[in-house]
Order: C-alpha cells, then sequence, then structure tokens
C-alpha cells in the first residue's frame, strides 16, 4: 500500500504504517488534514512552550527524549494539554528503552481517542509487539492496543483478545481478559464473540486468570449464569490463592449466582439435624419422606462448598474481602452460621476512617434484623470524642439497634456522656437515639421522656429544639396523660428561640388543650402579641392552637382567637393567608358553611397516629450488602438485583463436570496440571488437595466402572459432606443423653447419603480419616455458632418480649403513680446543674426505704462519674468492672420435659423496682417441639415480691431466650420460690440468692467510710482473723476474690495494708462495710459493719472461703 | 471499575490526575468540594458521594484526598482499600505521601498508577512486584540514570506476577541474613472521670523486616497463641497451619511488612498502664477556667512508661492556655484549639503535673461539656497483652539468620472523659 504524507514529522513512522492492516484508502486525506491541522492550528501561547518539547523529542539523543517524554507526561498530571505533539510523540512508540517507551504508551492511551487517525500509525507496532516471545511485551501490548479507543481498530482488537485469550503465558490471558472489558464499552455489539472468548478463559486453571475473567463476566454478561455452573466448583476450590482484589469479584459474583441456583436455608423448619434424627430412629423413614409434602431442608453441597471456602478469607488483610465474605454469608449462610463474621467486621473498626464508615453502615443494616449478631461487642461501638461525626452518628445508630431490656440502662448511660458532646449535631441525634429507645423499650419510656424533660433546660438550642421534637413524638405515641410535662414546656416557652421547637410546642399544646385547660390560652395570649414576628411554622402552629382552643374553649379565646385570624389574613406568607382562610371557615359558624362547620370538631381534633421512630437503616436491606447502593440507599448503574431463593432447586447436575469429554480432554491433563496445580495450592493444606488427588483418580475409576452421571468430584464432595452431617447428628445424639456406638453412627451415615442422592447408584465411597478429621473440626465451630445464635434468637425473643403491651401497660400504671410524686423533685433538679437523663427513675424513689434519697446505690455512684459537676474525683477509683458469670441451674432439662433454666444476678440495678434483685433467666427449649407460654406462676411465701417476665408465647426447640426478672429477698437469703409453667405442666423452682448478692455496691470516700463505720460498732461490728492463700495477697487479687463473693463497690484506700469495701442492702438500703487489714504472714483481719448482724456473719463466711482459696 | 483518580491538596487544588478509561472532565470535583465545604473539618466528609453522573469515593490521608472517579456499581470498600494501598505504595517509594513528593515524583507515580490498575481493575499492588517494574527512586541512582541514559524501569516481567508467591521476588540475596519482627501492642480504651474503665481492648500488630537469601520457610510460634482471638494475615501466611497448630507458616515477603494484626480477647483484664488524676473546671462568670491533671503509673509490669502526651481539644471559647508543667512543656495551638502537654519519661517518684489557668472568650457560656484527654504513651520491652514468641524456625535454607524479636506497648485510641 503507498502512502504518501507530506508532513516531514510523520516520514518517519511511513515505515510502520505500512503494515496496517486496514484499508486507509478513504481515510487518507483526512488523516493529512488532522496532521496538518494539529500544526496549523496552534494555540499561540501554548505552542511557543511546547515547541522546545517538540524538539527534544525529535533530537536523536535518547536521554533528551526521555526528558521531554517526562516532562509531557508531567503536563498529563496536572491535566494541561498536550495533545498537538501527538506527531512527535508517535515516533517513539518503538523506541528501544523501556522506560520511553512506557511513557509514550502513557501518553497515547491518554490522547488516543482525540487524534484517532494518527493513532493509527502505531497500531503495526503493537500488533508486532503482540509476537514477541518476552510475555512481558507481549500483554503490554495488548493492554495498550486496547486502551487505545479507537473504533476502527476494534477487528485488530478482536483478534488480537482471541489470540491472547489461548497464549501460553498467564500473564497475556489475564491482559486479554482486562481487554475484553474495553473492547466491549467501545463496541457493544462485539457482545457475541467476546462471551466466546470469556466462555473460554472461565475454564482457564489459572489463579491468576480467575478474577480478572470474572469481572469482565460481570460486566459484560452477568446474566449468562449459565457460563458458571461448569466453573462453580473450580472457583470455588481456587478462591483461596487467587490475588485479592479477584477474590472481592468472584465471591460477589457467586454470591448472585447461589441465589439463582441453591433453596433457601432459611426455612422455618429447616432443623435438618433434628430431622435426621428422625429418620434414624423411624425405620421406615424412606417411606415416610415420600409422604410428608414438606421435604427436610439440607443443603446442597455446592453451597457448602461455597460457605467452606469462603470462610479462611475472613482473615484476610484486605478490608474489602471480609467484607465480601460477610456479605455472602449474610446472603447465604443458614441463620445460625452467620455470626461467624462479626468478629471479622468488628476487627475492621480498626482500620481507616473510609473503611470505618463502609462497615459501620453495613453493621446498622445487619443490626436491625439480628441484634443477636453484635451486642456481645456492643462496646466496640462506643463513641470516642475524636471520631469524625458521621461515624459517630453510625455508631449511635448500631447503639439504638441494640439496645434491649437488658442493657438499655448501660446504652443510657451511655449516651448521657453524648448528650454532653461539643458536636451539636452529634448531641441532637442523640437525643433522637434517646427517643427511639425510649419507644421501643417500654420499661424505659418514662426514665427517658423524664430525662428528655431536663434537657429542655439546657443551655443549648439545638439540644433543646430536638428534645421538644423527641418529646412531643414521645407523648404522641404514649396516650397515657402527660399534662405536667406539657406544662413544664409551656412554662420553658419564652426561652426557646428555635423555631421547630417553638411549633412542637404549640402543636402539643393544641392536642392536648383539654388537658391543660388554664395553661393553653394563656400561651395562646403571649403568641397573640408576638405573632407578627414568629417565623412561618410557628405562625402555623399559632393559627392550629387557635382553631383547637376556639373549639374546646371558645368562652376564653374567641376574641383571641379571631384577632390571630385577623393577623393570619394578612400575613405575607400565602400558606398561612391559607390556612387562615380554611381554619376561619371551618370554625366560625355562619350561614355559607354549612355541613362542614359541624364536624369541625372531629376534623381539628381528631385523635392522630402516633409517629413511628424508626431505624434509617431499616429498609436498606433490599440491597445487597457491601454494594455502593447500599451504601448510598439508591440505586446505583448497574447495580445487579440479588434475586430470591428459587422454590425448588435448578437442576444440580449442570454443575457437575462432565466426566467422558474431560477424560479424553483433561486426562493428559491431570498429571501436567498436577504440578502446576500442587505448585498453584501453595496455600491449601495438603490433606485436602490429597484428598482431592485421591479423590480424581479414584473418581475416574469410578466413572470408568459406572455409567452414572455424576462426576466422581462431587461424589466425593457429598461424600464428605455426609460425613459431616452424620457426625454432627452424632453430636447431637450425645447432647440428648443418648448413647451413640460406632455401629449407629455408621449407619446413620448411610442414610443420610441415601436421602441425599436418591438418584445416584453410585457407590457410597466411605469416609477417608483425614476428610473426617477436618470435618469433626468443622462440626465444632458448628455447635459453637449455633449456641451463639440461640442467643442472638433469644435476645431478639426478649425484644418483642417488651413490646408485649399487656404488661407494659400495667407497668407503665404502676409509673403513673410515682410519676406523679417524683415531679416537684424534677423542677427543683432541674434549677440546679442538669443531670440528663435522671437516672433514678430507673428506681422510682422507694416507698418503703428510711430515707428517700437512698437510691439504688450502684447507679448513684455510677451517675456521680457523669454528673457535670466539675468537682472531679481526686483519687482514681479502681473499680474492676467485675461481673460474676456463675451461673445457677434453677430447672434440669429432664425434670422440666424439656424445659431448662438458669439463672446468674447481673448485679445491674433492677429496672423493675429499687429494692428488688434482679436476675436474669435464660430458658432453653431441649425438647424437640416448641413449648407455648413459658410463665411465672404460684410463688410461695405468698408475700414475695417478684417482678416475673412476660409470657413467653413459643420457644421453638433448641432456641433460648434472656429474661429478666426481679425479686424483692427482703435482705434474707430465704429462697424464693415459685412455679414456672408452661401451656401444659407447672416446676416448682426456687432461687436462693448468697448473700452477697444482696448488696449494691455504694461509693463513698474513704472519710465517709470510717465515719460510718463509726457509728456501726459494737453489737452492729462482725470481725474474723482469716488467713489467706498466698495467691491472694495482692490488692488485685484481693479485690477480684471479694467482688466475685459480693456486690460491693471498692472504697480507694490511703493505706496498703487495708482494703475498704462499701455496699447497701438491695431491699431496706442499709449500710455494709467490709475492711480487711492485712497483717503478717498472709493472716488478714477482716471486719464487717453493719446493723444486719445475719447478713455480717454469713457474709463472714463465704469471704472467708473465698479469700481461702487460692 | 475505577474511572478516574484525582489528587486534592487541602486547600483543593486538583495537583494530578489520571484517567484510566475515557477521560473525565475535573469539573466533576467540584460536588466534593460542596461537600467538602459543607463538612468543615476534612475528616467529616462523607467518603462516598454521589453527583448526576457518577459517584465519588474519596480518602483523606497525609493532608492529602485522593478522589476515585465511578460510573458502576462497585463494592466501595474495594474502591477504598485501594486508594489506601496506593497511598501505601506511595509511602513505601517515596517515604511520604505527601504533595511535595508526589509533585517532585510526577513520573515515577504515573508509571505506578500505570502499573497498579489497568482498565480501572487492579492489576499489581503487591510492593514487591511493583519494585521490580519500577525502582524506587534514589539519589544514587538518579546520578547513575542522568550519566548514562538508563532507566527506572525494569524490562521484564517481575517473576512475582507469574509465580506462586506473587508477594517475594526471586533470586533475593544478602550477604547478612536477618529476620526482625517487632510485636506492637495498642491498647485503646475509654475510661470515664472517675478512672474506671468503659471499654478496653489490645490490638496488637507483628510488623516484620526480613532480609533472606533465596526463599525461605519460616515457622513462629507463641508461648501462648491462646490469647489471641481474632486474627488477620498477610496473604503469605498459610492459614490452615494456623488454624490446626496455632503457629504462623509462611514464606515471606522480601524486606519489610506486616505480618500479622491481632485482637486480644476481651475477656482479659486489660491493664491500664497509667492513671489520670485530673480536673478541669470552667467558671459560670468571670470568664476563666482552671486545669488540673496529674499522670501516674497504675500497671506498668515495672516497665518504663516513656513518650507520654496528653492531647486535649479544647471547646472553641478557650482563647488561651496559661499554665505551668512540672515536666515537660505544654503548647497550645490558637487556630486548631489543641492543648499539647509532651512530658517524656514517667517518673514514679516525681508524677508529672500540669495546672494553671484558662481564659475564656468574654462572654461566651460556659462550654457544656469538658474536654476528654487523649494520652499517648509508649513502653518498651513489653507485649501488655503478655504475648510472647517462642521461636523462629527456617526450613529450605542452609544458613544461619540473625534472628530478634522487639516488643512494644503503646497507647492507641486511649481517651479519658472528663
Amino acid at each position: 500500500m503507498e502512502v504518501g504524507f507530506s508532513v516531514g514529522a510523520v516520514r518517519t513512522v511511513l515505515a510502520s504504517a505500512e503494515n496496517l492492516q486496514l484499508t486507509l484508502k478513504t481515510e487518507l486525506s483526512q488523516e493529512e488534514q488532522a496532521l496538518t491541522n494539529t500544526n496549523s492550528n496552534p494555540k499561540d501561547a501554548e505552542k511557543a512552550g511546547n515547541e522546545d518539547l517538540k524538539e527534544m523529542l525529535e533530537s536523536n539523543k535518547e536521554s533528551h527524549k526521555l526528558e521531554a517524554m517526562k516532562r509531557v507526561v508531567g503536563l498529563i498530571a496536572k491535566g494541561k494539554n498536550a495533545s498537538e505533539l501527538f506527531p512527535a510523540v508517535v515516533k517513539n512508540v518503538a523506541s528501544k528503552n523501556i522506560e520511553l517507551k512506557k511513557l509514550v504508551y502513557v501518553y497515547l492511551v491518554r490522547y488516543a481517542e482525540e487524534q484517532q487517525d494518527l493513532a493509527l500509525l502505531s497500531i503495526s507496532t503493537f500488533q508486532r509487539a503482540l509476537k514477541d516471545p518476552n510475555q512481558f511485551i507481549r500483554a503490554s501490548a495488548l493492554r495498550v492496543l486496547s486502551s487505545i479507543r479507537v473504533p476502527i481498530i476494534v477487528p485488530i482488537m478482536m483478534l488480537a483478545i482471541k489470540e491472547a485469550a489461548a497464549d501460553l503465558s498467564p500473564y497475556v490471558r489475564k491482559t486479554s481478559a482486562h481487554a475484553i472489558q474495553k473492547l466491549y464499552s467501545l463496541d457493544a455489539d462485539q457482545k457475541e464473540q467476546l462471551i466466546e472468548v470469556i466462555e473460554k478463559l472461565l475454564k482457564d486453571k489459572s489463579t491468576l486468570v480467575a478474577g480478572s475473567v470474572v469481572m469482565a463476566f460481570e460486566e459484560v454478561c452477568p446474566d449468562r449464569i449459565d457460563l458458571i455452573h461448569k466453573n462453580y466448583r473450580k472457583l470455588c476450590n481456587l478462591l483461596v490463592d487467587v490475588e485479592e482484589w479477584g477474590q472481592v469479584v468472584i465471591i460477589s459474583m457467586l454470591t448472585r449466582y447461589a441465589r439463582t441456583q441453591f433453596t433457601s436455608p432459611w426455612k422455618e423448619d429447616a432443623v435438618f439435624d433434628e430431622n435426621n434424627e428422625k429418620a434414624f430412629y423411624d425405620s421406615d423413614s424412606e417411606e415416610k419422606k415420600g409422604q410428608t409434602e414438606s421435604k427436610p431442608y439440607i443443603m446442597d453441597p455446592d453451597h457448602r462448598l461455597l460457605l467452606r471456602n469462603t470462610k479462611p478469607l475472613l482473615q484476610s488483610r484486605n478490608t474489602a474481602v471480609v467484607m465480601s465474605v460477610a456479605q455472602l454469608y449474610w446472603h447465604l449462610a443458614p441463620k445460625h452460621e452467620v455470626s461467624i463474621v462479626t468478629k471479622s467486621l468488628v476487627r475492621l473498626l480498626r482500620s481507616h476512617r473510609e473503611v470505618q464508615y463502609i462497615v459501620l453502615q453495613n453493621i446498622a443494616t445487619m443490626s436491625i434484623q439480628r441484634k443477636g449478631m453484635f451486642e456481645p461487642f456492643m462496646k466496640s461501638f462506643y463513641v470516642r470524642s475524636t471520631d469524625a461525626t458521621h461515624i459517630k452518628t453510625l455508631k449511635l445508630e448500631i447503639l439504638t439497634n441494640l439496645a434491649n431490656e437488658a442493657n438499655i440502662s448501660t446504652i443510657l448511660r451511655e449516651f448521657q456522656t453524648y448528650v454532653k458532646s461539643q458536636d451539636k449535631a452529634f448531641a441532637a441525634a442523640t437525643i433522637q437515639a434517646i427517643g427511639r429507645c425510649a419507644t421501643n423499650i417500654s420499661e424505659v419510656t418514662d426514665t427517658c421522656l423524664n430525662g428528655l424533660v431536663l434537657l429542655l433546660s439546657n443551655r443549648d438550642e439545638t439540644v433543646v429544639a430536638e428534645s421538644v421534637v423527641v418529646i412531643k413524638k414521645l407523648l404522641q405515641t404514649q396516650p397515657t396523660q402527660h399534662s405536667e410535662i406539657i406544662k413544664h414546656m409551656a412554662k420553658l416557652f419564652d426561652n426557646i428561640t428555635v423555631p421547630m421547637a417553638r411549633a412542637s410546642i404549640l402543636w402539643l399544646m393544641g392536642e392536648y388543650c383539654e388537658r391543660v385547660p388554664k395553661i393553653a390560652p394563656d400561651v395562646l395570649r403571649k403568641m397573640a402579641k408576638t405573632f407578627t414576628t414568629e417565623e412561618d411554622i410557628v405562625k402555623l402552629q399559632t393559627v392550629n392552637l387557635a382553631a383547637k382552643l376556639y373549639l374546646t374553649n371558645s368562652k376564653q379565646t374567641k376574641l383571641l382567637t379571631q384577632y390571630i385570624l385577623n393577623l393570619g389574613k394578612y400575613d405575607q406568607n400565602y400558606d398561612i393567608r391559607d390556612r387562615t382562610r380554611f381554619i376561619r371557615q371551618l370554625i366560625v359558624p355562619n350561614e355559607k358553611s354549612g355541613a362542614l362547620n359541624k364536624y369541625a370538631r372531629r376534623i381539628l381534633l381528631a385523635p392522630k397516629p402516633a409517629p413511628v421512630l424508626e431505624s434509617a437503616f431499616k429498609d436498606r436491606d433490599r440491597f445487597q450488602l457491601g454494594t455502593l447502593s447500599h451504601s448510598l440507599n439508591i440505586k446505583a448503574t448497574g447495580y445487579q438485583e440479588l434475586s430470591d431463593w428459587p422454590a425448588v432447586a435448578p437442576d444440580q447436575s449442570v454443575r457437575n463436570v462432565e466426566v467422558i469429554e474431560p477424560v479424553k480432554e483433561w486426562a493428559p491433563l491431570v498429571g501436567k496440571a498436577k504440578q502446576p496445580k500442587s505448585d498453584d495450592k501453595f496455600y491449601s493444606d495438603e490433606e485436602e488437595e490429597k484428598d482431592e488427588e485421591e479423590s480424581e483418580s479414584s473418581g475416574s475409576d469410578d466413572s470408568s466402572s459406572s455409567s452414572s452421571s455424576s462426576s466422581s468430584s462431587s461424589s466425593e464432595e457429598s461424600g464428605s459432606e455426609s460425613d459431616e452431617e452424620s457426625s454432627e447428628e452424632s453430636d447431637k445424639s450425645f447432647s440428648s443423653g443418648r448413647s451413640s456406638s460406632e455401629s449407629e453412627k455408621s449407619s446413620s451415615e448411610s442414610e443420610s447419603a441415601k436421602k441425599q442422592k436418591k438418584s445416584k447408584k453410585t457407590p457410597q465411597k466411605k469416609a477417608k480419616p483425614a476428610a473426617v478429621d477436618s470435618d469433626s473440626d468443622e462440626n465444632g465451630n458448628g455447635l459453637v455458632l449455633q449456641a451463639s445464635s440461640s442467643s442472638a434468637k433469644s435476645s431478639s425473643a426478649s425484644e418483642t418480649d417488651s413490646e408485649d403491651s399487656s404488661d407494659s401497660d400495667s407497668h407503665s400504671a404502676q409509673k403513673k403513680k410515682t410519676d406523679a410524686k417524683s415531679k416537684p423533685k424534677v423542677e427543683v433538679k432541674s434549677k440546679k446543674e442538669v443531670s440528663l437523663l435522671d437516672l433514678d427513675d430507673f428506681s422510682p424513689p422507694p416507698t418503703n426505704a428510711p430515707k428517700s434519697s437512698v437510691l439504688s446505690p450502684s447507679l448513684f455512684s455510677d451517675l456521680e462519674g457523669l454528673s457535670l459537676s466539675n468537682i472531679s474525683t481526686t483519687m482514681p477509683v479502681t473499680t474492676p468492672s467485675f461481673s460474676p458469670v456463675k451461673t445457677y441451674e434453677l430447672l434440669h432439662h429432664m425434670s422440666g420435659k424439656g424445659l431448662a433454666a438458669k439463672y446468674h444476678f447481673p448485679r445491674q440495678p433492677c429496672l423493675y423496682q429499687p429494692n428488688m434483685v434482679a436476675v436474669q433467666v435464660i430458658l432453653t427449649n431441649c425438647s424437640d417441639h416448641s413449648l407455648e407460654e413459658i410463665h411465672i406462676g404460684d410463688r410461695s411465701p405468698a408475700s414475695l415480691n417478684i417482678h416475673c417476665f412476660n409470657t413467653i408465647e413459643r420457644l421453638e426447640p433448641e432456641a433460648s431466650v434472656t429474661v429478666s426478672m426481679g425479686i424483692d429477698f427482703s435482705d434474707s437469703t430465704q429462697a424464693a420460690n415459685f412455679q414456672l409453667c408452661t401451656k401444659t405442666d407447672q416446676f416448682s423452682v426456687s432461687i436462693q440468692p448468697a448473700v452477697g448478692e444482696l448488696l449494691m455496691p455504694s461509693s463513698m470516700t474513704e472519710e465517709e467510710f470510717c465515719k460510718d463505720q463509726g457509728k456501726l460498732l459494737g453489737m452492729n461490728e462482725t470481725s474474723a482473723t482469716i488467713t489467706m492463700a498466698t495467691a491472694n495477697t495482692s490488692s488485685l487479687a484481693i479485690n477480684k476474690q471479694l467482688l466475685s463473693v459480693a456486690n460491693v463497690g471498692v472504697v480507694s484506700s490511703s493505706q496498703n495494708n487495708i482494703h475498704r469495701f462499701a455496699g447497701r442492702t438491695v431491699s431496706s438500703g442499709a449500710l455494709v462495710l467490709v475492711s480487711l487489714e492485712l497483717r503478717e504472714s498472709s493472716t488478714a483481719l477482716l471486719t464487717i459493719n453493719t446493723e444486719k448482724s445475719i447478713m455480717a456473719s454469713m457474709l463472714l463466711r463465704d469471704l472467708k472461703q473465698a479469700l481461702a482459696m487460692a | 471499575m475505577i474511572h478516574s483518580l484525582f489528587l486534592i491538596n487541602h486547600t483543593g487544588d486538583i495537583f494530578l490526575e489520571k484517567h484510566w478509561k475515557s477521560v473525565i472532565s475535573r469539573s466533576v470535583c467540584d460536588y466534593f468540594f460542596e461537600a467538602k465545604e459543607k463538612a468543615g473539618d476534612p475528616e467529616n466528609v462523607p467518603p462516598v458521594l454521589q453527583t448526576p453522573h457518577h459517584y465519588l469515593i474519596t480518602i483523606y490521608r497525609g493532608k492529602l484526598f485522593l478522589l476515585s472517579v465511578i460510573q458502576t456499581e462497585v463494592p466501595p470498600l474495594f474502591v477504598i482499600e485501594f486508594l489506601h494501598r496506593v497511598a501505601d505504595t506511595f509511602q513505601d517509594y517515596f517515604g511520604e505521601c505527601s504533595e511535595g513528593v508526589i509533585k517532585d515524583n510526577v513520573v515515577t507515580v504515573y508509571e505506578l498508577l500505570e502499573e497498579m490498575l489497568d482498565n480501572g481493575f487492579p492489576l499489581a499492588t503487591e510492593s514487591n512486584v511493583l519494585k521490580e517494574m519500577i525502582k524506587p527512586p534514589n539519589i544514587l541512582r538518579s546520578v547513575v540514570n542522568t550519566l548514562t541514559g538508563s532507566s527506572n524501569v525494569g524490562d521484564t516481567l517481575p517473576t512475582g506476577q507469574l509465580s506462586n508467591i506473587p508477594w517475594r521476588r526471586a533470586g533475593v540475596k544478602y550477604t547478612n541474613n536477618e529476620a526482625y519482627f517487632d510485636v506492637i501492642e495498642e491498647i485503646d480504651a475509654i475510661l470515664d472521670k472517675s478512672g474506671t474503665t468503659v471499654f478496653a481492648e489490645i490490638q496488637g500488630v507483628i510488623e516484620a523486616c526480613v532480609r533472606l537469601t533465596g526463599m525461605p520457610d519460616l515457622t513462629l510460634s507463641f508461648m501462648n497463641p491462646r490469647l489471641l482471638d481474632d486474627v488477620s494475615f498477610h496473604p503469605c501466611v498459610r492459614f490452615k497451619r494456623w488454624e490446626a497448630e496455632r503457629v504462623l507458616s509462611f514464606i515471606p515477603p522480601d524486606g519489610n511488612f506486616t505480618l500479622m494484626t491481632y485482637h486480644v480477647s476481651s475477656q482479659n483484664l486489660v491493664a491500664i498502664p497509667v492513671y489520670v488524676k485530673q480536673s478541669i473546671s470552667f467558671f459560670e462568670s468571670g470568664s476563666c477556667g482552671r486545669l488540673d491533671i496529674t499522670l501516674g503509673p497504675k500497671q506498668t509490669m515495672g516497665k518504663m512508661v516513656e513518650g507520654l502526651t496528653v492531647t486535649i481539644h479544647m471547646p472553641k471559647t478557650v482563647l488561651s492556655a496559661n499554665l505551668t508543667a512540672t515536666q515537660g512543656n505544654y503548647t497550645y495551638d490558637l487556630a486548631t484549639k489543641v492543648l499539647v502537654w509532651d512530658i517524656g519519661k514517667l517518673n514514679p517518684q516525681k508524677l508529672p503535673n500540669l495546672k494553671g489557668s484558662l481564659s475564656v472568650q468574654a462572654g461566651a457560656p460556659k462550654p457544656e461539656e469538658n474536654p476528654s484527654l487523649n494520652i499517648g504513651l509508649k513502653i518498651q520491652q513489653l507485649a501488655i497483652s503478655g504475648l510472647k514468641v517462642s521461636r523462629l524456625d527456617m526450613y529450605g535454607e542452609k544458613y544461619k539468620p540473625f534472628k530478634g524479636v522487639k516488643y512494644v506497648t503503646k497507647a492507641g485510641k486511649f481517651q479519658v472523659r472528663t
């Protein structure tokens, strides 16, 4: 082909241009034009600057060229236009100097699109390079060639990609996978051909290629799920060794795949252990299975394979990989297995700020549905003052989601700190959060409400405004009378300037005007005065208030209303004029307004539904976790919907790799591929690999002997699967107290195996010892998981309990009484320093206690640390936060007909009444049917004061639930006897508290301690010399031992050899002072001062024992 | 995936742009500037932003924003993790990741970015692989390069890209073979006003510096591996062996790398090495406040506490601080309102104390909340969790390497509420 260039600059590339495989004839004149254009159409200023660059590029010295190219790249990096150098640069594309060449590539890729015709001149160089013996050069040529976005070379690219896809070097094949996406974005018409290449590359066994080709698949043909079938198992097995970025892409693709191919593991009756067990005892299980309509759920072995192979990746250092595994488990794993991702997700919170942001968003979504998953890690979500605002808000969101009956006091105490934050936006968010806790957990509604009322006197406007808004919402959800709070708000009204807050108060006045008949008209009077200067929303609410008052109390407010309506009539804002006109027609009777007038009252004073306070993350789970769409809560371009589980699993045999063909094609490869494979699989453990090898070899034997369609690998897979199940099952039978023997095990194994593959006739291979090992290991994990998931369930169950209305009603009624009493106190409080959420509402003033100021002492001490008073404790109080883990049995499952109960003392102040000891009871259903209506029945002595837990409607088999109750032991260790009832049975149980549990820690200084001790001498003093174990002589050990026995607080001591502890009895609030004076040779003098001498001697005995023990 | 990358300094200048697909105008960054304006503090800019046609994912590191432009759905963490990896690479190559060095090495940066991504999909992110392709700059080489005209760019495919051990380059040779491991533990804690621990945990990391010839296969075992609750590993660690035997078995990358990070199970009580007695108070009238802080040793396991610092983010209304420190010195930055007290070593005999008055803007209301104290400290030769490396074995090579383990405990996010 003769090419006639007249421009000197391009003459040198003439030779290479000759190699162009394209018919450029029609393009030539344009090309010429383009060349002349760039030269004759200069931007003078730039050209002057670039002239010397051009000279350098055309010089003969390599170093000059390199220098010039570096400067050109500098220009590109800064975003400056360097396109006019194109002809000069493109000449150097064939340079021998690697660095120069690379820089030219950078330039080409950047400007080729703009200078398409000139770019063509370089193509031949790349085509030649594609044939280079050096794989590195082949790959980089393909990279650049495919990056040049010039539509005319599409056929060349296509050819190059096809060739590279068959290259011997996996690196080149990887590059070709990348090139597929580039070509597709350049010309979507090539889709069909490209899919062919993808199909071919998907079969590639190199870990290097896997990630890139799946990426290409996702970009080009994400809907062609059928291409994955045959490669599914291979991808699962390679996954661990694929580079980290590829892992992310593969995992998210496999998540989608699995959702279309497997059935849901979440079915209600998916307790397959149990089903297996039944099958095991039923001799005619086969028959039965045919009859029963709902088939027991059995996880597809391929499904299990995916879960198993992704699990180790939770330990990846790459946060994106961990997140993608977490979302895979969330979307695919059986419910009880999901919680294994928790720890890893919490670990990610240590990472960069941006990572935290994304992870917290995902945890927020997860924690709505599965509180239990993150509850043990609640403290990891505590806010630091140095966190960024969006991190703080997310943590707050999560804490609110995690709040339940048991931990609410801890969370509220934490919130108290946040409300005082300097970050006002965050403080406001905290108030919202308190509002949400209040609605979700009926026990604390009143506490929160009172706390919020106190916040109304806060100095900061945003805080006040937010509190008003939240109080408004809360009062609306609470149909009970709250006139006190409304009155209080009316009083504050003059000082509140934030419009939203003012409007909210006015609305409340209007809504509940009949409850505050005296105040409401007065507020209206004040508003009439300032009406013209108010903000629009305030004006609107003033009009509303006027209208409502007119209807209820027209005698007093008629004139005021008319005045306000007149003002509103001439307001500047049309909304207000509108509203005024409407209201006037509605309420003021005249001839024209006919029927509507009669209904004015019903219209305006209709009962309004309470607003729902719920999480902003409530419906985020419609998006796949970890995606951009989830993060933005909006469907992003290219988002692939996660499909629902199919009702019936599609044919699973599609994943079987054909035996006949592979034997032909791959058999020679097996030997060959084995070598590289063992290299590839550098990291996977040897055992597994051996297994695989064995299975493959034995598999081929099998396939030769049997004509079944099932492949060797699948049978191996399901074989080990059945092992797992059977051993799991045997574990299970152990736990339910039945003996299991070796023979039973094997029989059960074959049983379950049969069940798994009805269609398969392949002889079941006996499990290899190695496989059993690894499986049993996994089983161990599985069991742990079950346990933790059961606790998850329990928490959610207790959550629903708290929503149980019947109980909460009675409870709130109870609260109401105390409310009225505590009211004056609240007002006094608000005058002094605001101590935000006044936590003594947890424990309404005890009626029978001698001193009404004695609140639950531990709370008192907590509050001390949190109160705003500026006198900080000068002594570092070292109270180790010891919480006893001693759990006692309440009811054994054998005697409880499957219902097991355990209890422990959480040592928290009792929510229900201050003189009660909090007890947490864990109820577990060990039977095989669900238990219904678990509640507390008769108690003895009859006078025993117990706050029962709400009736548990239903407890599924294997599920357990934690409930909290309060018992007033009246400071005696006499057992509390009561009956634990289910729908059908009643069991007598008793809780006998250790004397130490009847105390509450009390915080005091050393002086106070000595002073109080001085008052409790003589009869009130009990002391003994004790011998201590040598291990216990350090102060830390003493504290630990003592606190494990008794729930007392540590009093800091100035003397090293004396340890002091203080507490109060829960019921009567009597002081209990313990002091321990160390003597020589590990003896010590233990003194207890208290009015309750019986308790003293019992406590002395317990302490003596504990300290003597090592 | 990643379409374009813009590097932006903290004043909002775009000083570098790189496009992996077609060019996107830098005006797309305006949406980011808008969000930045709104957020005030650069830390508060949301990492993920939406614009009409693109999505912007940003990280903020070393006073730089790395802003990537995305056009279609992609896991945001994927992008964030990658951007941090880019910043790590810059740090690795140039010693720091700042505007200055990036501008100075713009060509190397460009070459790196070219290698790290292909069509927006990560290609080579392993430091060992990259260093074979693009040699890090140093003075000697730049002199040689200018004289001989040779380049920084390698001409063969790095062996790592092809081998099954992508993190290690082949043919490593040293005259002195050495392997050092630093066990660094950080205490994250929140203490309340009275000194009670609200929350405390230990996060650890093992940083390794391995310069060994050939292909050594190392095994690192611990005296008490049960302590480790949650771990994450460098890809070189064989996970199965950890699961089975609780030992770290790996073929190390060449040079410096992070071998593992771990979390110590929360059941163990965390020893808090220092206590803080503090009183910060602001008076209702008179526009001033008082500050008195004393630090003392608590559970130091008999080791010296060094590098002690106290950082306080004062309320915005605090104008100046007039304090006296019995030890070390303090600075109060008027612009950022940050008080830093650099104490140094903690002497148990003579406890450091900082005391004096704060002057508050006249007429401003008394601050609602007292600022919390952030404590920094360092204890050499101590892993506070008690973790101990018992032995390091090497297989696969014949020579005897020098081995060393160092323990350090630091304060992580250690905050005292007041």
